[in-house]
């Protein structure tokens, strides 16, 4: 079995971002980079799928020459080859980022069997990728998978949905976009590591066509300038929760 | 016109649903009229119902094939209808569903689509304000294409309340090909642990890293029970597996917004904040006064969950029983 999973870089941020003065892009410099988790984990499905069907696992990342620090992190934990579509740190919207790296699989020359893309990356979060490179290859894609299984030539797909989760079976070659949770990921070996160095990695630089959607400038969230009341300490706080509960209608 | 995607569970209209309708009806200039997209036979009641929100024609797609959820099919009704009557826009609600149903229409029109959007000015060029990072970050761009395709941030507008407008439903059958047909729901499965999901509840009770262990959602959940309420959790609880995923609140995970979120010992990474912060009331327990969360919190007990919240789960079982 072929896979191919498609991942991107983002900065690692749990706090308030930092702009840079002209407000165009988030100062970066006090930041780590790493593999959006949705991604994280679809790197990890690919794995697997490898690991029981045989065949092999791709990686593709479409960013800046540093995105191989994410390719090199898929192949130590098992991924076998990666394809580094290099950009120059210019935003690539939805339609341009899908086109290139369905030109690029076409170039590749692989039947894929399975494309894995996370249901939105973590920063542009346009949610759009993976759909539109499987409309662009004519594949079948099932989107926003909280649980995935390929068995017998059918890919398997759930995600919640109004009481409950719903489910959709495809067949193959099929595309999936996953979300964070649909397996849990491993941590790379040392040898894994080592490994990794190795691996070959085909790179080849795509013209970024002109956006249309066009991100202009990026604004912070207001601070909330809110504080919450302090109802008390310790258990003697609890009769006045039960008055809030009371008050906003909860009991 | 306006016209919005109104998505719907086997007939039944979500809030979420109202909401797109309210930001559509936002959207249009003046009298300009909106319109809505349903599809499947089962919506039939539902569309008769979306007159009293200010829609002015509802164009129902049926076919045989339209039984439940189909989202390539739901993209070709509304590209049939872009085609047909030249909408000004076309709005959606930024959950799964209509994410995914119009990122396949942009890619079906080769149009481009503004995902996650908190504010719309359509025109020449139309504007857009959207969340990136969950909300952490706010982009301001531009969207060129002839139609804008937009989906909106859930929680952003409130559902309005039924008026007395009158509409009318007009069904039409879309061209679908057994490829657009390919993606559909096949089967359900119900919720795994029986109570309420976390995108209907009203009261989430949600743990994070503070709780210790899997055993310690007991008291959690205890007190969600009282509540009539739904266990929610940080990345840290799901990613240890003391909680099964798909309670994960966040940026990654499910974005809630319920009447009364308690955050017990959740110190609010944005990531998490991202996916209940616009909850109406947030309660937080923590041991830490100073936390992130409390921030973005409304009231705030401070000290050990493990002890207060036995002595609230007594209050609230005493407060009920009188």
């Amino acid at each position: 079995m072929e896979v191919l999973v498609c991942i991107k870089r983002v900065p690692l941020s749990g706090g308030r971002f930092v702009l840079t003065e002209d407000q165009s892009e988030v100062d970066t410099r006090r930041l780590g980079f790493t593999i959006s988790p949705h991604e994280e984990c679809a790197v990890e499905l690919a794995v697997q799928l490898v690991e029981a069907h045989g065949g092999a696992a791709t990686v593709l990342a479409l960013g800046t020459p540093e995105s191989l620090e994410q390719i090199r992190e898929s192949m130590a934990v098992g991924i076998d080859r990666g394809i580094l579509l290099e950009t120059d740190g210019a935003e690539w919207d939805a339609q341009g980022t899908a086109t290139a790296i369905a030109d690029a699989i076409r170039a590749d020359g692989t039947e894929f069997d399975v494309m894995l893309f996370g249901n939105e990356s973590a920063d542009a979060a346009n949610s759009q990728v993976g759909i539109r490179v499987a409309r662009l290859l004519g594949r079948p894609v099932l989107t926003g998978l909280q649980g995935m299984s390929v068995t017998d030539g059918t890919l398997r797909g759930e995600r919640a949905a109004a009481g409950g989760r719903e489910v959709f079976a495809v067949p193959l070659p099929a595309v999936a976009t996953v979300k964070d949770g649909v397996t849990i990921p491993r941590y790379p070996s040392v040898p894994g590591r080592i490994r990794a160095k190795k691996k070959p990695v085909a790179q080849s630089t795509p013209t970024r066509p002109e956006p249309r959607l066009e991100k202009v400038s990026y604004t912070l969230p207001a601070e909330t300038g809110k504080r919450a009341t302090v109802l008390g300490t310790g258990p003697e706080a609890a009769d006045a929760v039960v008055e809030v509960f009371r008050k906003i209608g909860a009991i | 016109m306006i016209l919005v995607y109104v998505d719907h569970d086997r007939g039944e209209l979500s809030e979420l649903s109202l909401q797109a309708l309210a930001f559509g009806r936002h959207l249009a200039d003046g009298d300009e009229p909106v319109h809505a997209l349903m599809v499947g036979a089962s919506a039939l009641e539902g569309a008769g119902t979306l007159a009293a929100y200010g829609v002015t024609t509802v164009h129902l797609a049926v076919h045989d094939a339209l039984t439940d959820y189909t989202p390539v099919a739901s993209a070709r009704a509304a590209a049939e209808l872009v085609t047909r009557l030249a909408p000004r826009a076309v709005v959606a609600i930024g959950d799964q569903r209509g994410n995914e149903v119009m990122a396949h229409l942009g890619a079906i029109t080769d149009l481009p689509v503004a995902a996650d959007c908190t504010e719309v000015t359509l025109g020449d060029p139309t504007r857009v304000v959207r969340a990136r990072w969950g909300g952490n970050l706010i982009e301001h761009g531009i969207l060129h294409g002839a139609t804008p395709l937009l989906t909106l941030v859930p929680h952003t507008v409130r559902a309005d309340a039924p008026g007395d407008g009158v509409g009318n439903v007009e069904q039409f059958t879309p061209e679908l090909t057994d490829t657009d047909l390919l993606v559909r729901v096949v089967d359900r499965v119900a919720e795994s642990h029986g109570g309420i999901s976390l995108t209907d509840a009203k009261v989430i009770v949600s743990g994070g890293r503070g709780v210790g262990s899997a055993e310690g959602f007991g008291l959690l959940e205890d007190l969600a029970g009282l509540l009539g309420g739904a266990i929610g959790a940080s990345r840290v609880v799901t990613a240890a597996g003391w909680r099964p995923h798909d309670e994960q609140v966040g940026q990654t995970g499910t974005k809630v917004s319920p009447d009364l979120y308690i955050a017990c010992g959740i110190s609010g990474a944005s990531q998490h904040l991202a996916g209940c912060h616009t909850s109406k009331t947030i309660l937080v327990i923590n041991n830490d006064a100073d936390a992130p969360i409390m921030a973005h919190a409304d009231y705030a007990v401070i000290g050990d969950l493990h002890t207060i919240l036995p002595a609230i789960i007594d209050a609230t079982r005493a407060a009920k029983a009188g």
